[in-house]
């Protein structure tokens, strides 16, 4: 059960090598969680991240869960339920393609499609209905600024992760009264593995501050969490920025 | 009966927001089996005690938020309202998977009473007094019946309630199950040492009678209603002169003051307790107003009132605003509140006739005063240390201090000897309760710092309060709790007493 302060005994982190949700399972680890379960690909870096944790003293275990496989979402995560309540699920996994490329190849943007939006659609409800059923328990889900207003540079992406967070907000107002709190996050430019490589954009933060911020977020059950939090203020200017402009802009 | 009038009500409003949703969504949305009406409860000037304060919206066998008096971790249950004891038996055998737990009037801070994905049983609707012996001060009552209506009834009658805390509005099974103490625990101990029997239902669905002296019965006083539902109990009543309390007041000017005047003189008084004011700094660390007294005799009321001593009149100041914004409570205006509340205090007053309301109960005054802490909610810190660990009571109210929590007057008091109750929380010791604000950044690492200096001084902390405490803590502070475990283990096999705070806690 989550504390006072929203801290969860037991989490499930969907993407189980995503950096962010690393960082943010080590920083609940060293609050109140206990179980921690790593859904993903398997590969060894699912497991030395779970060896990580564990190392913290949580007891981790590792299940394989891809997020292109929407078909066994159901019976893959049912499994992870029925050991016990989950008080947190954060949907980590995530895909960033390669805009240049993915426009020349259709099947590809479709993969970062399929990863980001409809495989989220599915582990998210299929979540959301176990989290229901026990009547408490946060989804926290990594949308991303991308998905505020589309950009030349990104819109496979973009697009995806706008699908990705009015699907979450429309699932956190359906399971209002549930129990459920859904909590939507988006990072600016974070530095992982994902964005390894690519030109820093302004206001670039670390997946410790985004760890910080959800933390922060759980304890006020709030609904959009923005990291850095001065992101809320420059991303509804620029949503209001015509559009011959914005498709000028350095961003 | 006020639930007659929460159910009128509730069949209006659940049809209207049926209705609503019947127009834009599909008849089987997977998500509506458990969606609670939005919007606040309505008040009925004269029930606003009597309903409890956690539905969020007016229903009676519905899913609703639930939360505890700090309005804290709230989730969702099946609230279930049962009218008798072979309702309340039902409601235990159909509970399903996810078990159930009893509620009273919901004034545990945490999430005592609450119990996720399962049933929840408000037993205010048991709340019939059975019998009462005027002679021998013994009454027999359903568990639902709170303290204030049986000050009601027995003040006229010269009886009082063996021991009251902070606030009437408690039910009797609340103050079984959570073993509650007052102001009179350096003489009179906690609540369930004043039970002479109780009934107690259990996971098998059946009513069994639970003496004194049994493991049961042990298991069950403190036991956080995690043996059974308790139905009916038995209590042996204090008798009374008056309805008033004669009080002594007088102003400690820091904390050895007042552990000096606590210990020297304590033992001249029934019933003691002193207000802190935590956000003093420096020499004043611990200044306070010790307020003790008894029941007033007869003969020293002035005539008029002598004419109806027995009469109860609690005063009632309007409720306190459904939405209060966040941060209304800073340091700033916390701490002028203490130190006119200081200031105000005479430095040595005796024999003021006070009413019971002011001297037992005066939060009471307003209802949901829970609710100035805005939505965030709070927790209550409430813990105590043996005698001989003064030196750890005032490190941590060092500590306290210097962190500066915008915490009104905290309450320092010294417990007697302890009773049986496996999970009883009171031992002979210094206690402090404090509520803070639940936002306040960085709290729950400094509540697990006070943690580890009240676990190592052999303290504990009071599961009616706790919303946070680490089960393996809160394990090292009550040696019986394995006992404990074992007894549910053999009694509920299955899990059928459940709560969020026994899921939290492993108990
Ligand atoms: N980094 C940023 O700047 C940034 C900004 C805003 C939002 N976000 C979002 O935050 C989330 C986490 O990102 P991150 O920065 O932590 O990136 P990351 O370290 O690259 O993590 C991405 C995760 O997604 C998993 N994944 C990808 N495809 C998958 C699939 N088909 N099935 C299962 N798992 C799959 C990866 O698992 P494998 O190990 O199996 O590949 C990896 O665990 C993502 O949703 C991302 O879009 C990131």
């Amino acid at each position: 059960m989550k504390d006072a302060f929203g801290t969860p005994q037991s989490l499930l982190v969907l993407g189980g090598t995503s950096e962010i949700g690393l960082a943010t399972a080590r920083r609940l680890v060293a609050r109140r969680a206990r179980t921690v379960w790593l859904a993903g690909r398997p590969s060894p870096a699912l497991e030395a991240a779970a060896g990580q944790l564990r190392r913290l003293g949580a007891d981790v275990h590792t299940v394989a869960f891809d997020a292109l496989d929407s078909a066994s979402h159901e019976e893959v995560l049912g499994k992870v339920f029925a050991e016990g309540d989950i008080d947190m699920v954060l949907l980590a996994f995530g895909l960033l393609g390669d805009q240049a490329n993915d426009e020349a190849d259709p099947m590809a943007a479709v993969r970062v499609a399929q990863t980001n939006y409809t495989g989220a659609v599915s582990a998210g409800l299929v979540c959301a209905n176990a989290l229901q059923g026990q009547g408490h328990g946060s989804l926290v889900v990594l949308s991303s600024v991308a998905g505020e207003r589309a950009r030349r540079a990104n819109f496979i992406y973009g697009s995806s992760k706008a699908g990705l967070d009015a699907f979450t907000q429309g699932l956190g107002d359906a399971l209002v009264g549930t129990g459920v709190h859904v909590m939507i996050v988006r990072p600016g430019f974070v530095r992982t593995k994902m964005t390894e490589g690519l030109q820093e954009a302004p206001l670039a933060t670390t997946p410790e501050a985004v760890a910080t911020a959800i933390e922060a977020g759980l304890r006020r059950r709030a609904e959009v969490v923005w990291v850095p939090g001065t992101l809320r203020a420059v991303m509804s200017a620029l949503r209001h920025v015509p559009r011959p402009l914005f498709r000028r802009l350095p961003i | 009966m006020a639930g007659g009038r929460t159910s009128g009500v509730t069949l209006v409003y659940k049809k209207q927001i049926f209705m609503t949703f019947r127009i834009d969504t599909p008849i089987n949305h997977p998500f509506r089996r458990n969606r609670v009406q939005l919007g606040e409860k309505r008040h009925f000037s004269g029930y606003r005690h009597a309903m409890p304060d956690f539905i969020t919206a007016l229903s009676v066998d519905d899913f609703a938020s639930v939360t505890g008096w700090g309005r804290t971790a709230p989730t969702t249950a099946l609230v279930v309202r049962p009218r008798t004891y072979e309702e309340a038996a039902a409601a235990v055998r159909g509970c399903g998977t996810r078990g159930s737990i009893a509620r009273g009037l919901g004034r545990a801070y945490g999430d005592a009473a609450q119990n996720a994905g399962g049933s929840v049983l408000d037993m205010t609707g048991l709340d019939r007094i059975r019998t009462v012996d005027a002679d021998t001060g013994m009454v027999v009552c359903d568990a639902g019946v709170s303290l204030h209506r049986l000050m009601e009834v027995l003040l006229p009658l010269g009886w009082f309630v063996p021991v009251t805390p902070g606030t009437r509005y408690v039910t009797v099974g609340g103050a079984i199950g959570a073993d509650i103490h007052g102001k009179n625990h350096h003489v009179s101990g906690g609540f369930a040492r004043h039970v002479r029997s109780l009934q107690l239902l259990t996971a098998d669905g059946q009513a069994r009678t639970v003496l004194p002296g049994t493991d049961l019965f042990d298991a069950t006083a403190g036991g956080m209603g995690l043996t059974g539902v308790i139905l009916s109990a038995t209590i042996q009543l204090l008798r009374v002169e008056t309805s008033l309390m004669s009080v002594d007041t007088e102003r400690a000017t820091d904390l050895d003051d007042l552990m000096t005047r606590l210990t020297e003189t304590d033992h001249l008084y029934r019933y003691s307790v002193a207000w802190i004011d935590l956000l003093a700094k420096g020499a004043a660390t611990g200044r306070s107003v010790l307020t003790r007294g008894d029941h007033a005799p007869l003969d020293v009321l002035p005539p008029r009132a002598a004419r109806h001593p027995l009469v109860f009149r609690p005063g009632q100041l309007p409720a306190a605003p459904a939405f209060v914004p966040e941060g209304l409570l800073g340091k700033r205006s916390v701490s002028l509140f203490n130190e006119l509340w200081y200031r105000r205090a005479p430095r040595a007053r005796t024999g003021e006739l006070q009413k019971i309301s002011t001297f037992f109960h005066p939060l009471d005054g307003v209802p949901h005063w829970n609710r100035i802490y805005g939505r965030g909610g709070f927790v209550q810190y409430q813990f105590v240390v043996p005698y001989g660990q003064e030196e750890a009571l005032r490190r941590i109210v060092m500590r306290i201090s210097r962190r500066g929590c915008p915490s009104f007057l905290a309450v320092l008091k010294r417990f007697g000897r302890g009773d049986s109750g496996w999970l009883s929380f009171p031992v002979p010791g210094w206690t402090l309760a404090l509520d803070i604000p639940a936002g306040l950044p960085r709290l729950g690492v400094f509540l697990d710092e006070l943690d580890e200096e009240v676990a190592a001084a052999g303290g504990r902390l009071y599961l009616a309060k706790d919303s946070r405490v680490r089960p393996e803590t809160l394990a090292a502070m009550y040696p019986q709790i394995d006992r404990f475990r074992s007894l549910r283990a053999e009694l509920d096999p299955h899990g059928v007493f459940t709560s969020d705070l026994s899921r939290r806690l492993a108990l």
